[in-house]
This record gives structure tokens, sequence and C-alpha cells, in this order.
């Protein structure tokens, strides 16, 4: 399976009368927008917004950040299963406009929403500072349901990347690069000598607001399975979940996965990237054993030398990440596992939950209990004064300055779990 | 060396001066020693008095053996 | 600025006091510089100075710890230091120790700040990296100019009183601390580099180290000791006179096994310590000091136990490296099985 992803750099965004991309801006049209998303009808409101690296604004709380893209060629199309109909993706030609995402806030759904500062010393934890961000502000109908409500801020950000994505239908890219899997049997031909290394992509699928979707499909009620790095690339895989801000997965970390993409960099040179293994992380320990003899078998009957294994979230899926581990390892399979910290304010507590001596190849993203302040914003897109009650937060973060004193876990995609980041603890 | 003894299933005790490195290696059963070059010993007392040192610790590290515990011992 | 005032604490070993035969040594205040002070010294240029040096032996100071501990404060108190350094003391235990135990009583008692240097596998290293900065030095003395680049630094740091960063950043010891900086390259480019490392069998660094597991379940009650067979092993470095398996005197490489089948007595003469790490005179005077096969017999033919195994088996523990101190103990323990031994005494100097 190969795919070509074509880059379209975008280094600035506006409002104009017209959506389109022009000499690396991207221009929205906010009425033509607005309307096609108010077809939902569990929304209230709708509005837009526009943040850019470096002004001083503060967007929470944080749901979902999407990235824009479009199928030029190739079967099916972006978010197979959710909004389009399913197809297998993951081949011919996608553009991508790389610079622009797609921020998704309004009224809080749970308690786990983050916070992204377009610049001071928040902008520095969140890699979607460094974005043309649109920014998605819906209020939802009073009597809706939170699942009601969470789905349909998931399919308001989906919506709109892939409005925005198909403003690149018609754009040369600046930038094309290629990613290809071949067969398990052609695999063997062609790189005899190198080690077959396959990446376990553990899913957050703990229900009640934390989920992921593939292919539409509720991953909590999927056996662990497997699929093509380059569909995940077509958004295969979606976030619907409120986990803490700081290492969950959004639908733009599932877009740019950094571990596919750095195997890729190494495939067929230094490794044979075979894979991805995509398993869960359901609340039933019956479950979580299932889905880990699962992984580490079909890791075993892959031929597997080598896997990575990142987790979403902490707590009681810091047990599957072990269990992962521990069968894998238990067949003779190397593994790297990815993690983050909660070692308390002071980093002197126990940072998993659950470990074991075969996790001895551990990279963490840092600890999520760290303490920043982030200084006053001139705008807020949102809601501040949730910050009060967000993971990560507590009474009193919010101060009377507009300042705020925050754990790193209120902050998206702070200490991401597929190591999307370079904060590390030691 | 002790918890490996032990983790191939044979019964041990650890006879160290330095209490606390024994703790820190994960020694289970311990039995404090008299002096790093001397544990068994005391060169400031004569033959008898010294083989007297060597029966109390010795017969201390008999009921180490003997007595079951849940956890690092020190049995002073 | 006035200069930090620095007070030194080595072993009599880096005084040049002596070595084994001096490591009673009780402790010394000797004003000004001595020994591996000059490097630190010279490395401090304007902004610190050492002002005295306090010395002690180490035997002296693990054998009589609580007076040790308090004479050495005493000493260093009454030079009014803003900052303390101790050793590094390499891979030398009883050093190590004596480091770690002073650096901690200078930060806890006297409220200085105090900072240490050590190899990883020093006992001294895990007893007190969570109580106190321990630099990470090479296994030997020849690491010293290594270990001075790190310290001086870190020591001027905490003298001032500045954010100490990350274990990686300042090389300390890992201190059970976490905390937060950021990398060179993201995690998921290092997963793959580790992941590569690792298929390879090159060696890597995990970035969690995961909690001490290595632990053993204690086995039961040994029930019928007046049956059992007792064998003795010994990381005292006790061997035949002239020590015919060339068992090193540090960092062992081998251990020995010695049949005392026909023997009631260890006698001056016919068997010695190996060991390098502390004073011989004694056990090699009466090896039953280390080893003790004489009240062994003694307890055989008074029924207390059934009978003690015909070999012993022997190390040197001094600066041994921790795998291969493993590595022997475990074909040492498969060998006694399989001669039906029930029970071990393990004698450690």
């Amino acid at each position: 399976m190969k795919l070509e992803l074509g880059y379209i750099y975008i280094e600035d965004i506006q409002f104009g009368p017209e959506s389109k991309v022009e000499k690396k801006t991207l221009y929205v049209n906010k009425d033509e927008l607005i309307s096609m998303l108010l077809e939902d009808q569990n929304l209230k409101s709708v509005s837009v917004d526009i943040a850019k690296p470096g002004e001083s604004v503060r967007i929470t709380p944080v749901k979902d950040v999407i990235e824009p893209r479009v199928k030029v060629s190739g079967k099916g199309n972006i978010f197979p299963g959710t909004l389009a109909k399913v197809e297998c993706v993951g081949s011919g030609r996608t553009n991508v406009l790389k610079g622009a995402a797609v921020v998704t806030t309004g009224k809080i759904v749970g308690f786990q929403e983050g916070i992204i500062d377009m610049s001071g010393k928040g902008a520095e934890y969140t890699p979607f500072s460094k974005l043309n961000n649109l920014v998605i502000i819906c209020e939802p109908k009073d009597e809706i349901s939170p699942y009601a409500h969470e789905k349909a801020l998931r399919m308001v950000g989906l919506k709109s990347a892939v409005y925005l994505g198909e403003l690149g239908r018609g754009i040369e890219p600046d930038e094309i690069e290629v990613f290809e899997t071949i067969s398990i049997k052609e695999g063997i031909e062609k790189y005899p000598g190198l080690p077959r290394v396959g990446y376990v992509l553990m899913l957050q699928s703990q229900g009640l607001l934390h989920d992921t979707y593939v292919y539409g499909v509720d991953m909590k009620q999927s056996l662990t399975t497997i699929i093509n790095p380059t569909e995940l690339m077509d958004g295969a895989i979606i976030s619907g979940n409120c986990v803490s801000a700081c290492d969950k997965n959004t639908t733009y970390h599932h877009l740019n996965n950094p571990v596919i993409h750095e195997l890729f960099k190494k495939h067929g040179t230094e490794l044979n990237f075979v894979c991805v293994i995509i398993t869960n992380e359901n609340v039933y320990l019956a479950d979580k054993e299932r889905s880990s003899d699962w992984s580490s078998k079909l890791a075993e009957l892959l031929g597997l030398d080598g896997v990575i294994i990142s987790q979403e979230g902490f707590g009681n899926p810091d047990t599957d990440l072990i269990m992962n581990c521990k069968k894998i390892e238990a067949k003779g399979i190397k593994t790297v596992i990815i993690t983050d910290e909660y070692a308390g304010r002071d980093g002197s507590s126990q940072s998993l939950a659950d470990a074991d001596v075969s996790a001895n190849a551990v990279i963490t993203g840092g600890n999520a209990n760290q303490v920043v302040v982030l200084g006053p914003m001139d705008k807020i897109i949102g809601h501040v004064e949730v910050v009060n009650t967000v993971a990560g937060g507590f009474d009193g973060s919010l101060r009377e300055d507009g300042s705020i004193e925050v754990e790193l876990q209120a902050i998206t995609g702070a200490t991401n779990e597929m190591g999307f980041n370079k904060l590390s603890a030691r | 060396m002790v918890k490996e003894i032990e983790r191939a299933g044979i019964h041990v005790v650890h006879i160290c001066t330095v209490v606390p490195i024994s703790l820190t290696v994960g020694a289970n059963r311990i039995v404090p020693a008299i002096a790093i070059p001397y544990p068994l010993g005391n060169p400031s007392l004569d033959m008898e008095g010294e083989k007297e040192i060597r029966r109390r610790i010795l017969n201390k590290s008999l009921e180490a053996l003997g007595t079951e515990i849940t956890g690092q011992t020190v049995f002073e | 600025m006035s200069k930090f005032r620095v007070v030194h604490y080595i072993n009599q070993f880096f005084a040049n006091v002596g070595g084994e035969e001096m490591a009673d040594y009780k402790p010394e205040l000797r004003e000004g510089i001595v020994g591996p002070g000059i490097a630190f010294n010279a490395g401090f240029k304007d902004e610190a100075e050492i002002v005295a040096t306090v010395i002690c032996g180490d035997s002296y100071f693990n054998e009589n710890l609580e007076t040790a501990k308090k004479e050495v404060l005493d000493m260093i108190s009454s030079c009014k230091p803003d900052m303390v350094i101790c050793g590094p003391a390499f891979n030398a235990g009883r050093y190590g120790v004596a480091c770690g135990t002073v650096a901690a009583a200078v930060i806890e008692k006297l409220n200085i700040p105090a900072l240490t240097g050590m190899f990883i596998e020093n006992p001294g290293a895990d007893m007190f990296k969570t109580k106190v900065h321990i630099v990470s030095t090479k296994n030997s003395a020849a690491g010293m100019r290594d270990a001075v680049k790190i310290m001086v630094p870190l020591a001027l740091k905490l003298a001032k009183g500045e954010e100490i960063k990350s274990s990686k950043q300042e090389g300390y010891l890992p201190n059970g601390i976490r905390v937060n900086f950021f990398e060179e390259k993201r995690g998921a480019e290092r997963a793959v580099d580790m992941l590569v490392a690792k298929l390879e069998g090159k060696p890597f660094t995990t970035e969690f180290p995961m909690p001490d597991f290595d632990r053993v379940e204690p086995a039961k009650a040994l029930k019928d000791i007046n049956n059992a067979k007792i064998a003795l092993v010994t990381s005292g470095g006790i061997v035949p006179k002239g020590n015919p398996d060339h068992i090193e005197s540090s960092s062992a490489s081998k251990y020995g096994k010695y049949s005392i089948a026909n023997v009631t007595d260890l006698v001056e003469g016919e068997y010695e310590t190996a060991h390098g790490g502390y004073d011989p005179v004694y056990s090699n005077k009466d090896p039953d000091r280390v080893l003790p096969v004489d009240v062994l017999r003694e307890f055989e033919k008074e029924g207390k136990i059934g009978k003690l195994h015909d070999y012993f088996y022997s190390t040197v523990g001094n600066g041994t490296a921790v795998k291969n101190a493993k590595k022997y103990a475990s074909e040492i323990a498969k060998e006694l099985l399989a001669d039906g031994v029930n029970a071990v005494i393990l004698t450690s100097t």
C-alpha cells in the first residue's frame, strides 16, 4: 500500500469572502462554514475565530485538534466510517494543509479538556501553538446529553477539517512525501537482514466520553487488530475522547502519528516496518487480559523482532501498557514503551500505576504533574473559568490578573505518549 | 550474591558488618557482624573469647535460618 | 562578592595517609587543600575556595558510624562553610558510604548544601542517592578529572541556591525526583533509536527505570537444621595460601571453590585473604574470623547442624560489578543444589 502526502504549506490564516488557499494563506468564509455546521440539530450556536502563532491568545477548553486533509486520488475519503463512507483508505494521494489546524472548543463536555496558549510559557508545551488555527466555538442545546454533546463537537471538528482540506484539492503541493508498506511475504524477501518491527498503538476506549473510533467502530468493542500505517494518514482513526488534555491523542496526533513517521524514516535501512497493531484500553480486567494476549499473539504471528508500544492516558491504562509489554517480551520480542509520568508536583512520587522488570526500555513524555504559571492573555477564546475544574487545574487556578496556575496535565498535548514532543523527564 | 542463592531455592543467611548495604542489596535474613576486617572475631580477645563471639553469631544465624519471615529481617 | 567557603571530606587513601593499613585513621581537620582538593579548587576559580579538608579512615568511619559522623560534622561546622564536597568515592564501598553519610548529615543537621560523587554500583550510591546529589563517576580514580568537571558547576549551583535541572542535564545519579526538560529529539525518534539499539544488543538507557523489584521472596524457615547440610560462601576473599586461582583483590573476575573436607580449623599460613578492600592482617592471622570453619565443625560434632559441606566458595566483593557477583552466585547456587546443600552461610567483610 502506497500513499503520497502532498504538503501545502500554510503560513497565515484569514477570514475572507471566499474560502481558498492562496500563496500559503488560508482564507475562510466564516458564514459559509457556520451555516454548514449549524445543520447539526444538537447545536444552539456556532462561531469561529482565528488563533495564530505568537498571538496573545488562550483557547480553552479544547476538545480536539484536527489537520485539514483531502483525498486527491486513491480509494475512499478522509475520515472513512465517520464522515465518509466505509472504504479502505491509505493509498493514492492525499493533500495536507500543513501548518493549519481546526481546534474545537465551547462549553465543556467533561472535566478533561485542555488549554492551548499561542504565546508565552504555555506555548512551549503544546505543539498546537505553532499552527494557524481555525477555532470552532460550539454551544450545545440545553437539554442535550453529554454523549450527544461530545458527538456533536466531534463531528463539527471533522466536518470543518474536511471543509478546509477540500480547499487544497487543486493546489500543487510544496513537497511530496511517499510512504509505502509491502506485504509480509514481500517484506521478508526484500529485507532479509533487517529486524522486523511493529508498532502497538494503544487507543483510549474507556467509555464515558473516553473513546476512539476506527473506521467508525468504537474501539472498545473491537478485538486487537492490525492496520496499515498509511490508513491512519487518511483519518482511519479519530479521537472522540476527553481524557486529560496532556496525554490524549487528538485526531491531529493520529493523522501525524510520530512513531509511524519515525519508523518510516528507518524503514528499509535499519529496520523493516511491518505494520501497526491497534489495541484498546478497556475498563474490565478480562478485556485488558484479552486485548494484551491478542497484541502479543499478533506480534508473534507477524514474526516481529521488536515493537514500540505507545499509551494513551494514565492510571488504569498503565496496566494495559505493562501487560502488553510483559506479554510481548515473554514471546522473545523486544519492546520500547512510550508513556508519561504522574510523579507528583515535586516529582518524588511513583510515576506509573503499574510496572514490571521487563519494561526496561521506557521513553517518557515528562511529568504531567509539574505546575506551570501561564501569564494573562489579551484574548480568550472559549470559557476560561473552566481551568478551575479541568484535570490539572484546581480551585484558584485562575488568578485575578488572568494568569493561571495549572499542572501540565491541563495543556493540550503537553506530555503526549506517542512521543510527539521533546519534553521528557529524568 | 545472597539474593541469587536464595532465588535458586537455597536457604541463606548473610553475616555482614555494614547492615544497610545488605538491606540495599536485598538480603532477607541478616545477622550483624563485628567489624569489616574481622566480621566473626575480635583480635583484642583471647582465642576462646573470639570463638565465643563466633558461636554467638553462628547460633544467631542458625536461628535466622529456622525463623519464618515475611520481609527483610535483621537478627540482632 | 567574597568566595564561597568549601570544606572537602576525603579518606585516608586520597589524603596520602596510607592504604588499608591506615583505614582506622581517626578524623583529622587540616587547613587548606589536600589531594584531590587541588583539582576542585582550580575548577572553582574566583567563585569558591576550599578552606579546610577533613580526613577520615574508611574503616574507622564505618565501624564507629555515630561517633565518626559526629566528629566529622563538628570539624566541618567549625569551619563555617557555605558548601561541603565529599569524595568522590568512585567504587570504594566504605568510602562511598562515608561520603554519603557525611554529605547527608551536612544537609540535614548543618543545613549546608553538600555534594558527593561515586560510581553507580557503589553501595553508598543506592543508600544516599535520594538524600544528596551524587555525581555519577567512573569506577576508579582515573575518572577524577571528569568527575571534577561535573561536580564543580553543580557545587556552585547548590551553593548559590540555583535551580537544579534534571539528573541527565546535571550529571547526578537519578535520585527519584523526576524533573522535566526538553530533549534534543522528540520522543518517537528516541523510541525508535532505543529499539534499534535494543535489537542490535547495543547499550541504551531507559528514561524511566522501573522501581527496584529485584527482591526475592524470603525462603521458608529451614525446619530440620540438625540434619541440614550447610555450606560456607564468602565475599571476604579467603583462599588457600598463595591464592592458587589468582582471584583479583578488587573487581574480581572469578570465584574459587576449595575443599575443607578434612579441615577443622583455618590456620595462619594455610589460608589467607585475597581481598584488597580491608586490612588483611586479622583475617590472615586467623581466617576463621571471616570464614568460621572452626565453630561450624564444633556445631557439626554437637549435632547442631547435619554436615558442613566439603567445599567453600570464595570471591572478593571489593569493587566487583553487581552483574558479575550475580553470575558467580547463580553458578555457585547451581553446584550447591546439585550437591544437596540445604543452606548457606554467607559472610561479608
